[in-house]
């Protein structure tokens, strides 16, 4: 093993990075700029089982050191997925990637978790139980420990692949729905998905967004997502993949000693289409000055 | 797509809000008229993406308004100065299916995209008329630009103070063309849509995430189905578009 490589759920990484659903599509955009095999993996766009257009436009707000949008899981829907965006996506990635997946009832997150188990490329399914951005939609699901719980049963007992449930942090008690998670069968908790916010135009007296809210991401929610990956890579013994306001090298390091085995970048590639790749070039030279031998050892190393 | 640094090697005020910047850097992934760059501005998060007015060997030109923080704080930027900036972004115009005759219609801040691409269908030998539409006299800019470059040029004022009175589709009815390209805010170009007797081609505006058709932040449906307008556009063909309301 390389000294930044690490093992999610018993997939060996070269390195803890991933591109985090919604910001990287199916990769092929970024591959036109570099090798995105040179990644760990990628966390693709949100599938549902029917296809979705999202919410109405504007979609996106300017904030301090962040940003808000509110796409409302547009995706073309699972058989699309299959059918056309992963054949391309494997032209250009050759690694096992993240299937990340939404759904509005139990059934539909089982279903399309049944029909991207059947997918030889994907490693892992990530399921996303706390989207603030669709009415009635994920929401509800990682807001209660029960009925996240009852998501993570269905989705266990149609895949024999790693279920790493991604949380939303807008709960009271993101540590209770974690172990109920966990207690459910979940592999690995993701966390934290983007915060609920909202911005006002001062000159219309309207939401920025036509949706008027959406989810806040980038490096203002750092902190945040520091202290929620802490809190609840001390409560569980599953692994915990870290997120939330991820753009340099030293947010990765910060990230992992927090508690998280892997790290997913979001917002950052947005702005900077290199972000990931930048990342994992500098990581042996953030390394080398704080003394870390192998990103596995460090992983919880803050207590 | 490109990212690279960028010199600010020329910055002129055109109007009392309206700035020409022109920018030294590598431009070899600009190849068509009607694209956009994308830049980043120190203190703010996302990139303001500005389309493309010209573009020679070694600098790109854009012509921008200035409506918020971001292009106050690139209006406020000095020559010498440096920039980070993405181009190549979004599929620009089709000159192929011109015909001879082209019309070009731009509304305020939707004239520059029109500008590079009058000068490749000059070169091509196309006979092109430009219908420019302002607000006031005052706010006008580009006139000259058009002319010089051997367009017929037709200004529309919606107060009346220079050219024709009213908008670009009142300028429209006395014009002879095979096809037509157009920018400008929604309204225009909803405008245009109905006025126009040819098929043609609209840019559209829209705020991005990121620029590139990674965040699906600037999505719409078309008659071919959801369409990225930074990416899939911000150029549509008049028999795609769908209006939402």
């Amino acid at each position: 093993m390389g000294k930044l490589s690490v093992t999610l759920c018993g997939i060996e990484m070269d390195n803890p990075i991933i591109p985090a659903s919604g910001t990287f599509g199916y990769g092929y955009e970024f591959a036109e700029l570099y090798d995105i095999n040179m990644l760990g993996t990628f966390s693709f766009k949100g599938t549902t089982k029917d296809p979705r257009f999202g919410n109405p436009t504007p979609r996106i707000a300017e904030c301090y050191a962040g940003m808000i949008n509110a796409v409302g899981l547009q995706n073309p829907g699972v058989e699309k997925v299959i059918a056309e965006e992963l054949p391309k996506m494997r032209k250009v990635f050759h690694k096992k990637v993240m299937a990340n997946v939404s759904g509005f009832a139990v059934e539909d997150y089982a279903y399309t978790c049944q029909r991207l188990d059947a997918c030889p490329e994907v490693g892992w399914l990530e399921v996303n139980v706390s989207c603030p951005n669709v009415h009635g939609g994920g929401m509800s699901f990682g807001t209660s420990p029960e009925a996240a719980a009852e998501v993570v049963r269905a989705v266990k007992k149609v895949t024999t692949k790693p279920v790493i449930v991604k949380l939303s942090p807008n709960v009271t008690d993101i540590v209770a729905i974690a172990k109920a998670c966990e207690a459910a069968g979940a592999d690995g908790i993701s966390l934290i998905n983007t915060m609920l916010g909202m911005r006002i135009d001062l000159k219309t007296k309207k939401p920025v967004i036509a949706n008027k809210m959406g989810g806040f991401s980038g490096p203002a929610i750092l902190p945040i997502a520091v202290r929620m990956v802490y809190q609840v890579s001390h409560a569980v013994k599953i692994p915990v993949v870290g997120m939330g306001g991820v753009s340099t090298a030293e947010d990765v390091v910060e990230m992992m000693l927090a508690g998280a085995t892997a790290v997913e970048v979001g917002a950052a590639n947005l702005i900077d289409p290199f972000a990931c790749k930048t990342i994992i070039e500098e990581l042996p030279r953030v390394m080398e000055i704080y003394k870390i031998n192998s990103l596995t050892e460090i992983i919880g190393g803050c207590n | 797509m490109k990212q690279g640094i960028f010199q600010i090697i020329e910055q002129v005020p055109l109007t009392d809000s309206v700035m020409r910047m022109r920018l030294e850097g590598d431009v070899s992934d600009i190849t068509a008229s009607g694209q956009f760059i994308n830049i980043k501005l120190d203190g703010l998060y996302l990139r303001r993406p500005i389309s493309v007015y010209d573009r020679d060997d070694h600098s790109v030109t854009i012509i921008y308004k200035v409506v918020g923080k971001g292009t106050e704080q690139m209006r406020l930027m000095k020559v010498g100065e440096t920039l980070d900036v993405l181009t190549g972004l979004g599929n620009g115009y089709d000159t192929a299916v011109s015909g001879d005759r082209p019309l070009l219609l731009g509304g305020g801040v939707g004239v520059p995209p029109l500008y590079m691409l009058a000068k490749q269908l000059i070169a091509e030998g196309k006979q092109v008329s430009v219908i420019l539409g302002f607000n006031t006299k005052q706010e006008i800019f580009c006139e000259e630009d058009f002319k010089a470059l051997g367009c017929h040029v037709t200004v529309a004022t919606a107060d009346g103070s220079y050219g024709v009175r009213g908008f670009v589709t009142d300028a429209m009815k006395d014009i002879d063309y095979t096809y037509f390209y157009t920018c400008g805010p929604e309204p225009m170009l909803k405008a245009v849509y109905r006025t126009s007797m040819t098929e043609g081609q609209f840019s559209f505006e829209e705020r991005m995430g990121c620029g590139f058709g990674a965040c699906m932040g600037c999505s719409c449906k078309t008659i071919t189905g959801y369409k990225r307008i930074c990416k899939d556009g911000p150029v549509m063909r008049k028999e795609e578009i769908l209006w939402e309301n």
